[in-house]
């Protein structure tokens, strides 16, 4: 996309004079500057141009290693049976103990399973709903109705989800505006935010209200760059609007389609850590135990610091794959994935 | 109606089209259920603040006869804010939020911005470390670890620990970089001939170009900030500094405690104070949606496609 930095490794001083932007055929005039100049400039050159540019880099990487990279190389507590007083230096090895405890412990296999059940469910539920909202958007003729549905839709995407979930509780828990109004109707009241049962529904119901409307966005700006005289030929030939919507419209969403699913296969083992702890306690560990509240509780609250430490390595593992799976089979049939343009 | 618009004017449709020519007028079925759905869609979201808003400036007399929530107060009064802010808690967690709000949102801009600019001209191991970058969205550190990284740091209780653990982002890294490197690098090139360093052209050049960019990026690390309440529950044990959401999550979720709680005695319905503290936590983020709503599509679809 951006010709300036790839060609940065084979001309080091063409960084004073990249490319004009989005130019590809700009090789030309910095490489024969380059010859013209010094062959072949070494490192410490390099480095002596550079110094201010690396500088700048320093607290971003110090971030990255502080927060990021060491905490990383801390997994290995995973591994041992890790005591606070002793250290990671001083404590003991347990070799794979600790995984084979953790498929042994029936609490983490629950929290797997229900982890992927709930998974599943917004798969399945929550993904085509944004879909669909866009393209009823996309298909309104008055601006001015657009932009109020998006100005309220956009909206809950910014609230946080301790205040989301007591929208809900206000709305629908027990002693809730809903069952108030149950209630007064003589009516039994309704255990929405309680019911182990139904948990899966109103994890998918909440996560529609807070982000549904956001995620739309994406799909709109891919409607938008579809091209309108596609659409137009097609008409004139004859294609109703159904048959445009499945022979244009979703082809045209089609890479953005693939880039999301990958996204939220990558996610899939996260499924939505602080809407489940806000809300464990409400409807039990039965429901809303997930491998991250599964990981907070025996690790941060229990103490179990590698069996926490483990089962969020074993986590972090699988989603990893996940992504990586997923980009590899969206290259297959052909999209680009996430990981494919963007490196450069 | 579209062939009479026709007919009048054609140029004028072209130019702004309003239903193309070739589009049929859709059914009078189809047109419900699309007003249906677009309307209980926003009126799901629009009633909860309608009614935790209401019941925050309800009076006690019309409470207590509506059974705990009203869609309208009919007396409003500002009695359970002033109560509210009567206690210590209230204000103290405002004030932690506000703080780790302000510094946090400040150091990540920086963070990222000389982070963004440096790796967005080809320099020495810029390759590399956006590629550390990247890596970042691919694979997490888990739980564990970092609240032993943030208790190795003698960070536990104290209000960096809110703050530094999210003064950089990955996205809001690729929504910036991808920007700069659109700067045409001529620009850059003439401020150096002019005897700028690096840092002069980060600040007098690049910067002032980038004013949209970094409002939008600014503001989403503010609204992060602002809405983090995980980190305070891992990190945070002292009540004095909890932040805004932690406070919300402990007095009006789990409701235990309520009132003795904000260090409070006498109440109005506990109904309306625990509103009152649902509304503050709200209203600075309304505050700042125009903002965010004018530039966030952009800079989403930027990062998005770019990225």
């Amino acid at each position: 996309m951006n010709s300036t930095t790839e060609q940065a490794p084979a001309l080091p001083e063409a960084r004073r004079v990249p490319g004009p932007p989005g130019g590809n055929a700009s090789g030309s005039g910095p490489k024969k500057r380059k010859r013209s100049k010094v062959p072949q400039q070494s490192f410490r050159s390099r480095l002596r141009r550079d110094k201010q540019m690396l500088l700048m880099m320093l607290p971003g990487v110090a971030f990255l290693l502080l927060f990021f990279y060491i905490p990383i190389l801390g997994n290995v507590i995973a591994f041992q049976d890790y005591q606070p007083y002793l250290g990671i230096g001083d404590s003991l090895w347990v070799g794979w103990q600790n995984f084979v405890d953790l498929f042994g412990n029936p609490d983490f296999v629950h929290a797997f399973w229900n982890t992927l059940y709930l998974a599943a469910w917004q798969l399945v539920f929550l993904f085509p709903v944004p879909l669909v909202l866009a393209l009823i958007v996309d298909s309104l003729i008055s601006t001015r109705v657009r932009r109020i549905f998006q100005s309220i839709a956009y909206l809950p995407h910014f609230l946080s989800w301790v205040l989301v979930i007591a929208f809900f509780q206000q709305m629908l828990g027990g002693a809730g505006f809903v069952n108030n109004l149950l209630r007064d109707w003589g009516m039994e009241p309704i255990p929405f935010m309680t019911n182990p049962e139904t948990f899966p529904v109103m994890v998918v119901v909440q996560m529609i209200w807070k982000d549904a409307g956001w995620a739309m966005i994406i799909f709109l700006a891919a409607l938008a760059s579809i091209d309108a005289s596609l659409y137009e030929a097609a008409a004139a030939d004859g294609a109703g609007r159904w048959r445009r919507m499945w022979h244009i419209t979703l082809p045209g969403l089609r890479p953005v389609i693939v880039l999301l699913l990958i996204l939220r296969i990558g996610d899939i083992l996260s499924v939505g850590f602080e809407q489940f702890i806000l809300q464990r306690d409400a409807v039990g560990a039965g429901a809303a135990e997930v491998l991250d509240t599964f990981t907070y509780y025996t690790g941060v609250v229990g103490g179990g610091w590698s069996s926490g430490a483990a089962a969020g390595l074993a986590k972090g593992v699988v989603s990893a794959l996940l992504i990586y799976g997923a980009n590899k089979l969206a290259h297959r049939f052909g999209e680009d994935g996430i990981f494919a343009k963007q490196v450069r | 109606m579209a062939t009479t618009l026709f007919t009048k004017k054609p140029r004028e449709l072209s130019y702004n089209p309003k239903r193309p020519v070739w589009k049929e007028k859709p059914s009078a079925l189809y047109q419900t259920v699309k007003a249906v759905v677009l309307i209980v869609f926003s009126l799901s979201i629009l009633t909860p603040i309608l009614l935790v808003v209401s019941t925050s400036l309800a009076d006690t007399e019309q409470l207590v006869k509506a059974g705990g929530f009203v869609l309208w107060p009919e007396r409003p009064t500002l009695e359970a804010y002033a109560t509210i802010f009567k206690g210590p808690m209230v204000l103290q967690s405002l004030g932690v939020s506000m703080l780790v709000t302000a510094v946090g949102t400040i150091l990540a801009l920086f963070v990222t911005i000389t982070m963004a600019y440096a790796t967005s001209r080809s320099v020495l191991f810029g390759r590399p470390v956006v590629l550390a970058v990247l890596f970042t969205l691919l694979f997490a550190p888990g739980l564990i670890p970092s609240f032993l990284m943030i208790r190795q740091l003698g960070l536990l209780d104290s209000l960096w620990s809110l703050i530094l653990p999210g003064i950089f982002g990955a996205f809001n890294f690729v929504v910036m970089r991808s920007f700069f490197m659109n700067i045409p690098g001529e620009l850059i090139e003439s401020a150096r001939i002019d005897g700028a360093n690096d840092w002069q052209i980060l600040w007098r050049i690049v910067m002032p170009l980038s004013k949209a960019v970094i409002a939008v990026v600014g503001l989403f690390y503010a609204v992060g900030f602002w809405n983090s309440f995980f980190n305070a529950l891992l990190y945070i044990n002292d009540h004095s500094k909890w932040p805004i959401q932690l406070l919300l999550r402990n007095f009006v979720v789990q409701g235990s405690g309520a009132a003795d709680q904000l260090g409070i005695t006498t109440t109005p319905p506990p109904q309306s104070i625990q509103m009152a503290v649902v509304v503050v936590a709200l209203v600075p983020i309304l505050m700042v949606y125009p903002f965010l709503q004018k530039h966030f599509a952009k800079g989403v679809i930027t990062g998005a496609v770019k990225g």
